[in-house]
C-alpha cells in the first residue's frame, strides 16, 4: 500500500477553482442588465429547448452558464424551493436574496466537499422591484461566493471584457431596445481585440422581468418577430408589442 | 431531512434530484404533512366546518363561463357572506369549489401551484385533459377526509387550445371525473341550478348571455336552497362570474356582475319564478 501524496488544502482548493473556471470558460456568455421597466437577460444560445435563462418565481429569474445538467439541477431545485416557500408562507415571502443564499450554501458545500466534484457553473439570480432602485442582481460563482451586482453583470467565458464594456455603455433608464443592443454588442465582441461577430436573433435567447406587466408573473421570453423588431432598433414597434402584452 | 425553508443551509438532495415535474409528487415525498388530505382524524368522528355550496358552469360559442354564489354555511348558520369559490387555475382554466371551504381553498392553492410548477419545470403547459387529471389525483387523496364529512367537489372549466372550445369537467368525492356537455353544476343548490339551466340553455349563447344564464341559475338555486346565497343588494355582494376564452381567464368586474344581477332581480319582481319557457 503506497502512501498518498500530501496536497496542501490551499493547493486542493486552488485546483478545484481552476477546474471549475476552465469548465465555465468553455461556454458562451450570458448578460443581465437593468433597463427602465425591469431587467433583461440575454444569452448566446442556439438551442430553443435547452434554456440558459428561466423563470423561478413571480419576480425572480435565473440565468446560468457552464455545465447544462448541473445548472438545470440547480434551476429545478430553485423552482422547488421557491414554490414550497411560497406555499408554506406567502408569495411575497419568496425573495431573490433568500434564493441566492440557498444557492451559495449549496455551491459552497459541494465545492469544499472532497467526495463531490465542484460544479462548473456560474449563476445569476435577479429580482425585479417596484422601482429601478429595488432591482436586485446576484452573481454566484462555483465556490459559493455571492456578489451583489449593480445594474449589469456578465457571466461565462469572456465575462470580464464584456463586463467592462457594459460598464462603459450602461446608463439608468434605458429603453429595452437600447439595453438589448448593448447586451448583444457586448456578447459579440472579441475579447482578444479582433473583429466583432454578428449575432442573429436565432442565436440569442432573450427574456425580461418586466415590472409593468399586469400579471403576477413578471417573467416573459422575447421571441420571434418581437425580438427581431427590438434588435433592428425599432423602439416604437417594440413598445407597442409590449403595451399590447401588458394590457392582456 | 429538514425542509430548510429558513433560507440558510444547502438545498437537500431531494430538491436537486431530477425526475418529477409535479409539485404534488415532490411534496408527497418531501413534506407530506403539508398536503391538505394528509391529516388523520379520529375514527368515527365527523367534523363540522363551513361549507361552500353552489357552482355553475356553461359552455358558450368560443369559451366557457363558471360562476359561484358567495355563501358559506355551517349547519343552519351563515358562516360567511362573501366567500370566493371560483379561482383561476392558470391562464386558460378555472376551478370552482363546493364542499368544505377551508380544505377546498387549500386544495385550489395547491392545484394552481401544481400547474405553474409544471409549466416552469417543463417549459410547456399541460393539456386541458392533463390539468383535469391532476385535479383527480388531488381529490382522490382526500377521500378519507370526505368520509368524515370534509368533502370537496369541484368543477373544472377551461378553454382547450388544441380543440378551440370551452370544456367542463365535474368530479365526485372519489375523484371520478366526467366531462359535461353544455352546462354543469355542483354543490347543494346544484339540483335547482341544473333545472334552471336546462330550461334556459341554448348552444348558440354569447359570452354575455352565458354569464346571465349562470347568474339566473344561481338565483334559482338560492331561491330553493338555504345554503346558497342570492345576490345581496343591500351589501352589494354579487356572485363571482369568470369567463375563459382564447384570450385567457377573465373575472368579470363587480360592476358588470352587479348590472346582470340587478336586471335579473328587477325582472323577478314581476315574475318571481324567472323567465318562462314555452310549453311545447
Amino acid at each position: 500500500m503506497s502512501t498518498p501524496f500530501y496536497v496542501s488544502p490551499q493547493q486542493a482548493m486552488a485546483d478545484r477553482a481552476e477546474y471549475a473556471r476552465k469548465g465555465i470558460a468553455r461556454g458562451r456568455s450570458v448578460v443581465v442588465l437593468t433597463y427602465a421597466d425591469g431587467i433583461v437577460f440575454v444569452a448566446e444560445n442556439t438551442s430553443r429547448a435547452l434554456h440558459k435563462v428561466s423563470e423561478i418565481y413571480d419576480k425572480i429569474a435565473f440565468a446560468a452558464v457552464g455545465r447544462y445538467n448541473e445548472f438545470e439541477n440547480l434551476r429545478i431545485g430553485g423552482v422547488r424551493y421557491a414554490d414550497l416557500r411560497g406555499y408554506s408562507y406567502d408569495r411575497a415571502d419568496v425573495t431573490a436574496r433568500g434564493l441566492a443564499n440557498v444557492y451559495a450554501q449549496t455551491l459552497g458545500t459541494i465545492f469544499s466537499s472532497v467526495g463531490e466534484k465542484p460544479y462548473e457553473v456560474e449563476l445569476v439570480v435577479a429580482e425585479v422591484g417596484r422601482t429601478g432602485e429595488d432591482d436586485q442582481i446576484y452573481r454566484l460563482t462555483p465556490d459559493g461566493s455571492v456578489v451583489d451586482e449593480k445594474n449589469y453583470v456578465a457571466i461565462g467565458g469572456s465575462s470580464d471584457s464584456i463586463g467592462s464594456y457594459l460598464g462603459q455603455r450602461h446608463r439608468g433608464g434605458m429603453g429595452l431596445a437600447e439595453a438589448l443592443r448593448i447586451a448583444v454588442d457586448g456578447l459579440a465582441r472579441d475579447p482578444n481585440g479582433g473583429a466583432a461577430r454578428t449575432l442573429t436573433p436565432g442565436q440569442l435567447e432573450v427574456a425580461v422581468l418586466d415590472r409593468q406587466r399586469f400579471q403576477q408573473r413578471k417573467f416573459k421570453r422575447i421571441l420571434g418577430s418581437q425580438l427581431e423588431r427590438l434588435l433592428s432598433g425599432d423602439e416604437t414597434a417594440a413598445a407597442e408589442d409590449q403595451a399590447a402584452d401588458d394590457s392582456e | 431531512m429538514e425542509a430548510n425553508l429558513t433560507g440558510t443551509g444547502r438545498l437537500p438532495a431531494a430538491f436537486l434530484t431530477p425526475g418529477s415535474s409535479s409539485f404534488l409528487d415532490f411534496l408527497s415525498a418531501h413534506q407530506p404533512e403539508l398536503l391538505p388530505g394528509r391529516r388523520t382524524l379520529p375514527e368515527g368522528l365527523t367534523v363540522e366546518a363551513p361549507h361552500g355550496t353552489t357552482i355553475v358552469s356553461a359552455v358558450f360559442d368560443g369559451g366557457v363561463v363558471i360562476a359561484g354564489d358567495r355563501r358559506a354555511t355551517m349547519g343552519n348558520v351563515i358562516a360567511q357572506r362573501d366567500i370566493e369559490k371560483v379561482f383561476p387555475a392558470d391562464e386558460y382554466s378555472a376551478v370552482g369549489i363546493a364542499g368544505t371551504a377551508g380544505l377546498a381553498v387549500e386544495m385550489v392553492r395547491l392545484f394552481q401551484l401544481e400547474l405553474e410548477h409544471y409549466e416552469k419545470i417543463e417549459g410547456t403547459v399541460l393539456s386541458l385533459e392533463g390539468k383535469a387529471n391532476r385535479l383527480t389525483t388531488m381529490i382522490r387523496s382526500n377521500l378519507a377526509m370526505a368520509m368524515q364529512g370534509l368533502a370537496v367537489v369541484p368543477i373544472f372549466a377551461g378553454y382547450d387550445l388544441d380543440l378551440g372550445r370551452g370544456r367542463i369537467f365535474t368530479y365526485d368525492v372519489t375523484g371520478g371525473r366526467s366531462e359535461e356537455r353544455g352546462f354543469a353544476a355542483t354543490g347543494s343548490g346544484s339540483v335547482f341550478a341544473r333545472g334552471s339551466m336546462k330550461k334556459l340553455y341554448r348552444d348558440d349563447l354569447t359570452a354575455e348571455q352565458a354569464a346571465t344564464l349562470a347568474v339566473q341559475a344561481l338565483y334559482d338555486a338560492a331561491d330553493d336552497d338555504s345554503a346558497t346565497g342570492g345576490p345581496d343588494l343591500a351589501r352589494k355582494i354579487f356572485p363571482i362570474v369568470s369567463v375563459i376564452t382564447e384570450d385567457g381567464f377573465e373575472r368579470l368586474s363587480e360592476e358588470r356582475v352587479s348590472q346582470i344581477a340587478v336586471s335579473i332581480t328587477d325582472q323577478r319582481r314581476e315574475h318571481p319564478n324567472g323567465p318562462q319557457a314555452p310549453l311545447l
